[in-house]
């Protein structure tokens, strides 16, 4: 792939490789455009949340190139250009939620009225007014990660990088807070990275799925999710909906041909 | 509303406290138990009552001590902490002689520093009870600095937030109840260690001193009204370190008892 002109994303020649010798990630080249939402998904040990962390320079490539809107990536990151969101949603227990969304403007020098102002829009894009004062163990497992995805994109970042923020959720608030995402993307217009698990989701929301192998991570293919937009909840009831789940499914399958046992584990998180 | 369930919780509490004393009055009275094995409570109130000015003096003279020992102590085992966690490598070179430090018996030390600051110096006894002090709150301390979730400095990286953030906005937020714990390990300790320190020599005024001859003079009573007012001045550093961990950590998740009910 070569990088085209809206490209907010170019990754060209990527490997990791971690002291333990366990390599991660080989030869990943990707484009990412702006408003596109990306879903990597693989099996355990792929490297796809390696993969989000290194497009976020919070782990550094052995080898290879990542530019973020013509920049490095750690340029990109001292210039405020990520909103990230964990799995679990890291809030501070000593803030109240507001302040938690708050945290990015802080950093940014923002004076009060305008954080304030902002705060109040972005919990009322996640639908959290009146929890302003709340306290982040007050709240639900799917609010505390709604709150993370305000805080996110209180700073208007030019990329969205989510590293599976709904796995450790149900199946029906995961399927509710999918929904929130997509109006929220559309409405914010960000160019959106998502790592899953889920097979479902990653064809629910994206624009383009990222099929990812294991040992060494690799890219197995791409799938060009082409469901109408804005998705709804008639989407799950598609034909086309899982047309595409096979088709990401057997790309999933092809890339897992070998036999997993005789590997050793991949170490994928080491921060 | 608030003070009628505060009531309420403490009631269980004193009914024990009463329930002791009155079994320790009881059982001393019926097996005439000698005073120098076990004096009654009302004769040590009445002891208490009878020396108050001279008790209390000593007391305030000990507390003062402790408090300064514990200020001493504590505020350099914070300012150890924070050095070791933003210095890992100084951290893990030092930590093995800090951990064999502390199973120093620190209490030996006391005729020696006697000697160094001289029996009548209070600093004698207040560097005894600095040196129990600073191990529990350098220790926990630096595991709260040091045991934050990776995630959550991520998410600081992730803002191009600087070493100096991180420890602003995470790190110290985040070690306060793990600090907390040690301080008030160190406020029960600070108090043993201006007693103990005075049992090897100081002014006549010491609460310590003060025991040690009631006990060798053979006035339990006093040397009893002596211990209780030691371990009231005690209860008391104990629970100034606790009202003021409630006001600064209040949004801990262990106070949530508080406001969800």
């Amino acid at each position: 792939m070569t990088s085209s002109t809206d490209a907010v994303v170019t990754i060209e020649g990527l490997s990791k490789s971690f002291r333990t010798g366990v390599t991660a990630l080989q030869e990943i080249a990707l484009d990412i455009r702006a408003g596109e939402f990306v879903s990597l998904i693989g099996p355990s040990g792929c490297g796809k949340s390696t993969l989000l962390r290194v497009i976020g320079d919070l782990v550094e490539p052995t080898s290879g190139t990542v530019v973020v809107n013509g920049k490095s990536a750690h340029q990109a990151r001292l210039d405020h250009d990520y909103g990230i969101v964990f799995q679990d949603a890291v809030l501070y227990d000593w803030r109240t939620v507001a302040r938690n969304v708050a945290l990015p403007l802080e950093m940014l020098g923002w004076d009060r009225a305008r954080r304030h102002a902002r705060v109040a829009e972005m919990l009322e894009l996640v639908e959290l007014t009146g929890f302003e004062s709340s306290r982040p163990w007050q709240l639900s497992g799917g609010m505390q990660q709604r709150v993370s995805i305000a805080r996110a994109l209180s700073f208007d970042p030019a990329l969205l990088l989510m590293d599976e923020p709904f796995g450790a959720l149900d199946e029906m608030t995961r399927e509710r807070l999918n929904m929130e995402l997509l109006r929220i993307w559309e409405k914010a217009g960000s160019t959106v990275v998502f790592v899953t698990h889920s097979i479902a989701e990653a064809v629910f929301l994206s624009t383009r799925v990222v099929v990812m192998s294991a040992r060494p991570g690799r890219i197995a293919g791409v799938v060009e999710i082409d469901l109408q937009q804005p998705r709804t909840a008639d989407t799950r009831e598609d034909g086309r909906f899982f047309e595409l789940i096979t088709a990401v499914r057997e790309m999933l399958a092809a890339g897992h041909g070998d036999d997993p046992v005789r590997r050793p584990p991949v170490a994928e998180e080491q921060v | 509303m608030i003070i009628r369930r505060r009531l309420r919780d403490w009631l269980p509490v004193l009914a024990v406290f009463a329930i002791g004393l009155g079994l320790w009055q009881g059982l001393t009275t019926a097996f005439h138990v000698q005073a120098f094995l076990l004096p009654k409570p009302t004769d040590i109130a009445t002891s208490f009552w009878d020396n108050k000015g001279a008790l209390w003096h000593a007391g305030v003279y000990t507390l003062k001590e402790a408090a300064g020992g514990f200020a001493i102590g504590s505020g350099l085992g914070v300012v150890a902490a924070l050095f070791l966690a933003r210095f890992r490598r100084v951290g893990a070179a030092i930590m093995p002689f800090a951990i064999a430090a502390n199973a120093v018996p620190i209490i030996a030390f006391s005729p020696i520093t006697n000697n160094w600051f001289g029996l009548l110096n209070p600093i004698s006894k207040m560097s005894i009870a600095a040196v129990l002090c600073f191990f529990p709150t350098m220790v926990n301390t630096l595991r709260g600095l040091t045991s934050v979730h990776p995630s959550s400095i991520e998410l600081m990286r992730s803002y191009a937030g600087g070493e100096l953030s991180v420890f602003r906005r995470v790190r110290i937020p985040s070690a306060l109840p793990f600090m907390f714990t040690g301080l008030k390990v160190a406020a029960v300790l600070s108090m043993i260690g201006a007693i103990v320190g005075e049992y090897f020599g100081g002014p006549t005024n010491a609460l310590g001193v003060s025991i040690l001859n009631d006990s060798q003079l053979f006035d339990f009573p006093r040397a009893w009204a002596g211990i209780a007012l030691a371990s009231a001045f005690g209860i008391a550093l104990y629970g100034t370190v606790a009202l003021v961990e409630h006001a600064t950590t209040s949004w801990h998740p262990s106070a949530r008892r508080v406001s969800s009910e």
